[in-house]
């Protein structure tokens, strides 16, 4: 270094503007660095599947039997790859193909996908294909995860919700490869989702804009698409699969099985939350708890005059308990995230409702439904598994690694939001309590569940299993679905805990207690504390709310059965056979 | 009184394989039962579900409570579910007597109180 200053307060041997800018000379004309490795890269591994398929590679479309030569000549060791593993949507095909490439080839796949479904996902570990994992969400192989972690053969990055992975999907988790699934190409390889467009936008994006690779499966090869959801140049190969890529009908609830408890808890959930706070734009999530809720909008609801007043807006997928609550003229519009097998016909037969392309038929996407929830909702209820005296709450247990899909982001209060409702401004303003704060509002976030589950497996406990699955798979934090600062309400049998109004850690405690009924946790309540928060309007019991519970009956649905939902719908909704009972 | 929300996944069969458990209760009455004298049935014995028998008989002033369950090893927590039936209605001279197949005791208390409705005439 040269540089010489007269500067007394410059270090001696520090640089000068005069050598940095030599510097910057220098290596300007060095040429050492590339700046467009990934696209040579691109260009070498499609060179070289094009030679393992020749003579089986029409355009874009190749041959299925050349699948498994396709994929080892895609991937190298360690690429990140992104299997379109679905909430609902499966490439189920590619997926089967992948577990069948030869480990000695391509191994270390770091897998970067929302849900892990098929025991395809899984198979990838065992046979050391693929050695990272991160994921959102893993249903039916959760228990096959924790014991793949435990055996340390996968390493899991973090459990994301949706939007977080595929954030992280343009930051630093961009696919390499992207295994997806489609309902039809063309000759060129535009691509029709159908109605089940779900991941495949933003997986295409990421990948096919920063030197990825994007292999498509499809049901049909057809001349003309209804419309085209993916545009052929984002698309490198396409493949016709032999059988339709899975679709799972993960929503729809038979009313045949709701029960009179969750009556009560919806009467209560209706009458406590969305009358009171007037809620308009909401989100429910899956399961028995809320499609009650739904079947009771055209029945209870209405006899308490709120249609117009309540649930107007929805980010949610055609739940077919809905069918009812529409045709009754409560719902206004429905944006999904994905769409639901057996309501297709129904969907497109609404296009006022929901969001539908010019063909006729639906388009969902996970990602922009995921930011209307986050954003554009006032309230998010669903169920949970497990909830602790903080009201954390969580549906990983004991075995079973789950991960927790959507309800993170839905649950969670949007901090950047900034337009107002009247929903969101009264619980901001219970959240504030009269302090001297910057008015702001607040997303009503609701865990409803019975104080036991099946088994008599308490909802309540004092501590999740989740600090314990953390502990065992090595993550630097406990995989909790929604914290207990982001719930606002846990409702009950017993009734409603507003967590708002508490003004400390101990009311928070006995407000949880004062609704877990007769477990463990609900038995050590302190009487006389529960009732004083029920005097504050913490705890609102059912009966404080003219509630009797003895009318909670199966009466009150606007349909008991599966048939009852077809009906209501004008014979447009199909559900699938396993949901046949007649 | 185990057993599953009526949504679980649970079977029949996984229920039935349990042993069955008899137990026990009385607790002092305040009052008698108003309205008709008869016995009422309230309930179904079915999956997740339980009968509920109510029969006004002298007791000595007693609420005696026997439960039949098809899920042992819960004692505790039907003592606390009854327990609070009984502050809740303070009914004596009454024995109830329950079927139960795996309710949770949600189920159980609104069954009872759906019971003491229809005994006390004003049923829904």
């Amino acid at each position: 270094m040269e540089g010489r200053d007269a500067s007394p307060r410059r270090p001696p041997n520090s640089p000068t503007l005069e050598d940095a800018r030599r510097k910057a000379g220098a290596v300007a004309v060095s040429k050492e660095r590339q700046w467009d490795i990934g696209r040579q890269r691109r260009a070498e591994k499609i060179e070289r599947a094009k030679v393992a398929l020749s003579g089986s590679l029409r355009g874009k479309i190749f041959s299925r039997d050349r699948t498994v030569v396709l994929l080892e000549a895609l991937l190298s060791p360690g690429d990140r790859v992104c299997q379109e593993g679905n909430n609902q949507k499966q490439a189920d095909f590619l997926a089967q193909a992948l577990t069948e490439v030869d480990p000695s080839r391509v191994n270390n796949l770091h897998v970067v996908q929302s849900v892990v479904a098929l025991p395809e996902h899984i198979e990838i570990f065992e046979r050391g294909i693929a050695a990272r994992l991160d994921f959102c969400f893993c249903g039916p192989q959760a228990g096959r995860l924790t014991a793949l972690l435990h055996e340390g053969r996968v390493s899991v990055g973090a459990i994301h919700n949706y939007l977080e992975l595929f954030g992280r999907y343009f930051i630093d988790l961009t696919p390499q490869v992207s295994l997806i699934a489609a309902q039809a190409a063309d000759s060129q390889g535009n691509l029709y989702t159908g109605p089940n467009t779900e991941d495949t936008p933003a997986i295409v994006e990421a990948t096919a804009f920063r030197g990825g690779i994007v292999v498509a499966q499809v049901n049909e090869i057809v001349d003309r698409l209804p419309r085209v959801d993916v545009p052929a140049d984002w698309v490198d190969f396409v493949v016709q699969s032999p059988h339709p890529h899975l679709v799972e009908p993960l929503f729809t609830r038979d009313p045949a099985l709701i029960s009179e408890i969750q009556i009560l808890m919806a009467m209560t959930a209706i009458k406590g939350i969305y009358a009171e706070y007037g809620v308009q734009h909401l989100n429910h999530g899956i399961g028995f708890d809320t499609a009650a809720i739904e079947l009771l909008l055209p029945t209870y609801a209405e006899s308490l005059g709120l249609k117009g007043r309540i649930c107007r807006h929805w980010a949610l997928n055609p739940h077919p308990t809905l069918i009812p609550a529409i045709e009754s003229g409560f719902v206004e519009s429905v944006h999904s995230f994905g769409s639901e097998s057996g309501m297709e016909r129904y969907v497109a037969a609404r296009s006022d409702v929901f969001f539908t392309g010019a063909d006729g038929s639906m388009r969902s996407n996970r990602a922009f439904c995921q930011t209307a929830g986050l954003y554009a909702c006032d309230l998010f209820i669903g169920s949970t598994l497990q909830i602790d005296l903080a009201g954390n709450s969580s549906t990983a247990t004991k075995g079973r690694m789950t991960g927790f899909g959507g309800a993170p982001n839905m649950g969670s209060d949007a901090r950047g939001r900034r337009h107002p409702t009247p929903a969101w401004l009264k619980a901001g303003e219970q959240a504030r309590r009269g302090r001297d704060r910057m008015p702001r509002g607040r997303k009503l976030v609701v865990q409803i569940a019975e104080s036991f589950r099946e088994h008599m497996v308490s909802t309540f406990v004092e501590r999740l299993d989740a600090w314990d699955l953390a502990a065992a798979a090595g993550l630097d934090i406990p995989p909790v679905m929604i914290y207990g600062e982001d719930v606002t309400h846990i409702l009950t049998e017993e009734g409603i805990a507003n967590l708002l109004l508490c003004r400390d850690e101990e009311d928070v405690e006995q407000a949880i207690r004062g609704v877990a009924g007769y477990t463990d946790v609900g038995r050590k309540r302190d009487r006389r504390m529960v009732e004083n928060l029920r005097d504050r309007g913490v705890i609102t019991r059912p009966e404080d709310l003219g509630i009797d519970p003895r009318l909670a009956t199966r009466d009150l649905l606007a349909a008991r059965s599966m048939k009852d939902l077809v009906r209501w719908s004008g014979g447009l909704y199909q559900p699938p056979a396993r949901f046949r009972h007649w | 009184m185990v057993g599953w929300a009526v949504s679980a996944a649970s079977t029949f069969s996984s229920l039935v394989k349990t042993t069955m458990e008899h137990l026990e209760f009385t607790f002092p009455g305040r009052r008698a039962a108003t309205g008709r004298k008869h016995a009422v049935l309230v309930g179904v014995v079915g999956s997740g579900n339980l009968e509920v028998l109510l029969e006004p008989k002298p007791l000595g002033g007693a609420c005696q409570i026997v439960v039949k369950t098809a899920v042992a090893g819960f004692g505790e927590i039907w003592q606390a579910v009854l327990e609070d039936f009984c502050r809740r209605h303070g009914l004596g001279d009454l024995l109830v007597s329950i079927n139960d197949l795996g309710a949770t005791p949600a189920v159980v208390a609104l069954r009872l109180d759906q019971a003491v409705h229809e005994l006390e005439g004003s049923g829904p």
